[in-house]
């Protein structure tokens, strides 16, 4: 005979935590909770809520690393409680960063010998790194002024409109204008003699994109290099350009090594990358080099000494984790040379399986060039009765994240869709995601002639017609929202 | 029979045993990235031989950053390591629930909220980044108020100890802010509050006191800051606000001293920035930044994007970055709970009693650190003759102890100090050995100057016998070395 007893505190031997009270109560907002709950509970609670953010593998909006392989994670997760500040505790993850440096600064063609170490830190991401190369640019600019006798108060950076938004953050956190140089209808990036007019003798320096966000295109920086020397020449300034590789540090070196775009140009002294984007690493890490130290201001490095012995440290962050700067390193031996251009000629390739099926549709124009950034941005020929905002929200139906945007200005009236083309974004995908595509425009296109169908018969619109305009509409949303369930997202 | 083949060139992918394969005989590139690519393995063998001569983090008793989190937080972290977390409309779960540890945190600091309110802060990388946005509040709401009143808002400053952390310093070079420093003296090694008002003037932005110096782990007095700047203000009718810096403090005095009054209860105090990476029980990574009210947010300093899909508003230094500390931190607030902080911190306490105890025992030892703080014992030798505190250790470096010393800031630089941070996972077994071990040392160093001295004064007698003496004094600390590396073999148990 058994003989049961009931369990006093059952909620602590109930491992489901389906069947527990914590899934019952409702999960604490906006105040701590005061009793703590068993981890299994929480790590369970926190996991199902989780379930409803979207599948990072099929956010095509971005362009940071989703995907590694599972030895990188294992060294991710084994370094996960190392906090990368301490120089002296850890000092091989301080040499590995160095490494990093150092082999980015060879890749960018820094003026270094073979024994020279180069000058450039790790950061959190690029943001980081530009305002890092900015304060820079600041500093010399108003030691040069000082040293003339001249006023620094109204420092200023030119650059184009389509600048990421870590640039105007510079500007404002700073204190530094920021001169614009507008795009246009057709051309979506900084032109280069535009700039050029732009500088003066407050400016202390020009930045030029490599790989827009926007397009994807690579800015002629060359052009930008000859003509501002010219410029220099003439007033006897000494403006500097610092290129913004964020997206292109870690594609054009790959895909077009002829391009000069680095530091094979003398005016260029600073070079920001994303470790995060096609550096290949999860979210977390960017690198800012220097072309020589003399770029790089000592009053800007601080030492410390109360982790135990000197530690020289210029970055805005100070503590973080160690991870991502192991996984950039395992990414440059396991992969070399060889494997990133790899990597790169198969993403190109997957754009073009994209761009094709896309004008095979008649639909689109592609705006984004062929020579940039794996991305494709294209927008409707026809944006009178749908637009692309009403596809990007559509195809969010079937579990494809691609955002709609409008340009900035000078060409506000112009909004596309991009899709970014990562290393884990396969051919197959392409395929399904043109089919989807399809689909979509098919459905609107439909829902748009059944409408004016029924505008036309009835001649001049009433109730009547507009209320069966709105159950034609309705009728082919339902129809598309439960063709919905074919689709296979997490 | 059997045939056998000779193993062409496949041999190389074909050995998965990376210690046999050439990968391991040839020299890891340093500086250029390599031409080709290697097997994964490889790689990841590589990296992870080269890794294990990083000193132990557990054992790393110099930081406060958290070294052990429960295995179901790891698992959460480790799904979560592809979001990139500024795509808030991709990741809207993930935004939620920094908005969720953003307000318990307000709470927790008591910030003036009705029921329904929503606090105003934000996740950061640090305290470094949430100090500099803190900072740059300030000094934009005091250039608005100067340019509104007329007066000139080029000099901005501010006011605090000498005993800040370095991320201070940064922030006033960074961003033109002049720092006005009240210097320490022996003894009183945190900031004086009545120095730090007299200091203050038009041109101050903001006042800044620690709840936790990182030296000596001390609890600033801000409520009696927060008394004589309201006197201050009332007399000269400036507006000046107070910053508490509770990087490591904000997590701690909540839970073990509740009633001290230090956070938005003291109505100067405009905003408040902890380190959810130091007593916050997150691995490295995650700061927050928390404002009293909208209002002490300057709108222009808010910035919004769309190219990710839908508007954002967007606050930080820093854009892209990992998600995985902030699902973290908020597991461990619905985790723990605030018994469960409680419970940890009151732990900590015991072991950091435990260790001073043990040190006071050898009678060697001044304790520098309070017993109300941040959880970490300061000590410093009473008799400096012989040796000095870095000395020391050194030498515990040999037994795996990563045990800092450091000289105190200005005017108290002749002042140097040991620290041991105690963190959760610093049990009190841990504690009993570290004191065994310090103990060990100090009878290590006390056998060496000794013979030292001996021969310092045979050697002043006749001059000519100096050289020999170096000689056998080398061989006596070579002797007195070996032993020790001999003894340490024995009884250490690091990794």
């Amino acid at each position: 005979m058994v003989i049961s007893s009931t369990i006093a505190d059952y909620d602590q031997n109930l491992h489901s935590t389906f069947a527990s009270r914590y899934v019952r109560t409702s999960l604490p907002r906006f105040k701590m909770p005061d009793q703590p709950i068993p981890k299994d509970a929480a790590y369970q609670i926190i996991s199902d809520e989780l379930m409803l953010d979207g599948n990072p593998r099929l956010n095509l909006a971005s362009f940071v690393t989703t995907w590694m392989e599972p030895e990188c994670d294992k060294l991710i997760m084994s370094s996960i409680n190392k906090n990368y500040v301490d120089m002296d505790e850890y000092p091989v993850t301080t040499e590995l960063q160095n490494r990093c440096v150092n082999m980015i600064a060879r890749l960018f063609h820094a003026p270094m010998g073979e024994d020279d170490t180069a000058v450039g830190v790790g950061t959190v991401g690029s943001s980081e790194a530009i305002m890092l190369a900015g304060l820079a640019f600041k500093r010399k600019w108003q030691a040069k002024r000082k040293s003339q006798g001249k006023t620094c108060d109204n420092p200023n950076i030119v650059t184009g409109s389509n600048v990421q938004v870590c640039w105007e953050k510079f500007a404002r956190y700073f204190e530094v204008e920021l001169k614009e140089v507008k795009v246009k209808e057709g051309y979506y990036v900084m032109d280069p003699v535009k700039a050029v007019e732009l500088v003066d003798e407050n400016t202390i320096c020009v930045a030029a994109i490599l790989g827009s966000t926007m397009t994807g295109e690579f800015e002629d920086v060359k052009l930008l290099n000859e003509l501002l020397t010219k410029k220099n020449e003439e007033t006897g300034w000494d403006v500097p350009i610092h290129v913004d590789a964020a997206s292109g540090g870690f594609v054009a070196p790959f895909l077009y090594p002829d391009l000069e775009w680095d530091f094979q140009l003398p005016l260029v002294k600073s070079i920001n990358v994303s470790g995060h984007k096609y550096g290949l690493v999860y979210a977390g890490v960017g690198w800012v080099v220097w072309r020589t130290k003399d770029d790089l201001p000592d009053e800007l490095v601080f030492h410390i000494n109360y982790l135990g012995s000197d530690q020289p440290t210029f970055t805005l962050n100070f503590s973080k984790g160690s991870s991502q700067i192991i996984a950039q390193y395992y990414q440059f031996i396991r992969l070399g040379f060889e494997g990133y251009k790899n990597v790169m000629k198969n993403c190109n390739g997957n754009v073009m399986v994209l761009k094709e099926g896309l004008e095979k549709t008649g639909r689109f124009n592609i705006i984004s060039k062929d020579v940039g950034i794996p991305l494709l941005a294209f927008s409707l020929k026809d944006s009178s009765r749908y637009t692309v905002f009403d596809i990007s929200e559509s195809l969010r139906r079937f579990g494809w994240i691609i955002p709609a945007y409008t340009m900035p200005p000078d060409a506000q009236h112009i909004s596309v869709l991009r899709v970014v083309i990562r290393e884990d974004f396969s051919h197959s995908l392409a395929d399904r995601l043109i089919a989807d595509i399809v689909k979509v425009v098919n459905e609107m296109e439909d829902a748009q002639s059944a409408a004016s169908m029924s505008r036309a018969r009835n001649g001049t619109p009433s109730d009547d017609s507009t209320r069966e305009m709105q159950r034609g509409i309705t009728k082919y949303w339902r129809r598309f929202v439960q063709g919905k369930k074919t689709s296979s997202v997490c | 029979m059997v045939l056998s083949k000779a193993v062409q060139s496949e041999s190389d992918i074909s050995l998965h045993s990376t210690f046999a394969s050439r990968y391991v005989r040839a020299v890891l590139p340093r500086f250029k990235m390599p031409d080709n690519s290697i097997p994964k393995e490889a790689a990841y063998q590589i990296i992870n031989d080269e890794l294990m001569l990083d000193g132990n983090p557990r054992l790393n008793l110099a930081s406060f950053v958290t070294t052990w989190m429960e295995p179901e937080c790891n698992d959460l972290m480790m799904a979560a390591i592809n979001k990139n977390y500024v795509d808030m409309d991709e990741y809207p779960v993930t935004t939620e629930l920094q908005n969720r540890c953003v307000n318990m945190i307000a709470h927790l600091f008591n910030a003036p909220l009705g029921d329904s309110e929503t606090a105003v802060g934000v996740g950061t990388v640090g305290s470094s980044e949430a100090i500099m946005l803190a900072g740059l509040a300030f000094k934009r709401k005091w250039q608005n108020k100067m340019r509104a009143e007329g007066k000139p808002f080029d000099k901005p400053n501010i006011v605090t100890g000498a005993n800040v952390q370095v991320c201070w310093e940064k922030f006033a070079r960074y961003f033109e802010v002049e720092l006005k420093e009240v210097k320490l003296s022996e003894g009183y090694y945190v900031m004086d509050p009545e120095k730090a008002v007299e200091l203050v003037d038009e041109n101050t932005i903001c006042v800044a006191a620690i709840l936790g110096s990182t030296l000596n782990g001390e609890f600033e007095d801000v409520k009696r800051l927060n008394d004589l700047l309201v006197e201050k203000n009332t007399e000269t009718g400036w507006d000046t606000p107070i910053h508490v810096d509770a990087a490591s403090g904000g997590f701690i005095a909540p839970f073990l001293y509740p009633e001290l009054e230090w956070d938005f209860r003291l109505p100067l105090v405009k905003s408040i920035n902890v380190s959810g990476h130091k007593y916050g029980l997150v691995y490295a990574g995650i700061g927050w930044a928390v404002w009293r009210s909208k209002e002490d947010l300057p709108d222009e300093l808010i910035f919004h994007i769309n190219y990710l899909g839908a508007d954002q508003p967007t606050f930080t230094l820093n854009f892209s970055k990992g998600s995985s500390q902030v699902i973290a931190q908020y597991y461990q607030l619905i985790r723990l709970g605030f018994e469960g902080y409680k419970c940890i911190m009151e732990n900590c306490q015991e072991n950091a009693m435990v260790l001073k105890e043990g040190l006071e025992k050898t009678e060697r030892f001044n304790i520098i650190s309070k017993d109300n703080g941040v959880p970490l014992v300061a000590f410093s030798l009473k008799d400096h003759s012989q040796h000095n505190e870095f000395e020391i250790s050194d030498m515990l470096r040999r037994f795996g102890w990563i045990v800092p010393a450091y000289t105190m800031p200005p005017d108290a630089q002749h002042v140097t100090v040991l620290r041991v941070v105690i963190r959760e996972d610093f049990s009190r077994t841990l504690a009993e050995r570290l004191v065994n071990d310090i103990s060990k040392v100090l009878h290590e160093l006390d056998t060496l100057p000794a013979k030292l001295n001996a021969k310092k004064e045979v050697s002043e007698e006749n001059g000519v016998v100096s050289a020999e003496t170096d000689l056998e004094r080398q061989k006596k600390i070579t002797d007195a070395w070996r032993k020790f590396v001999a003894d340490k073999k024995k009884t250490s148990g690091v990794c």
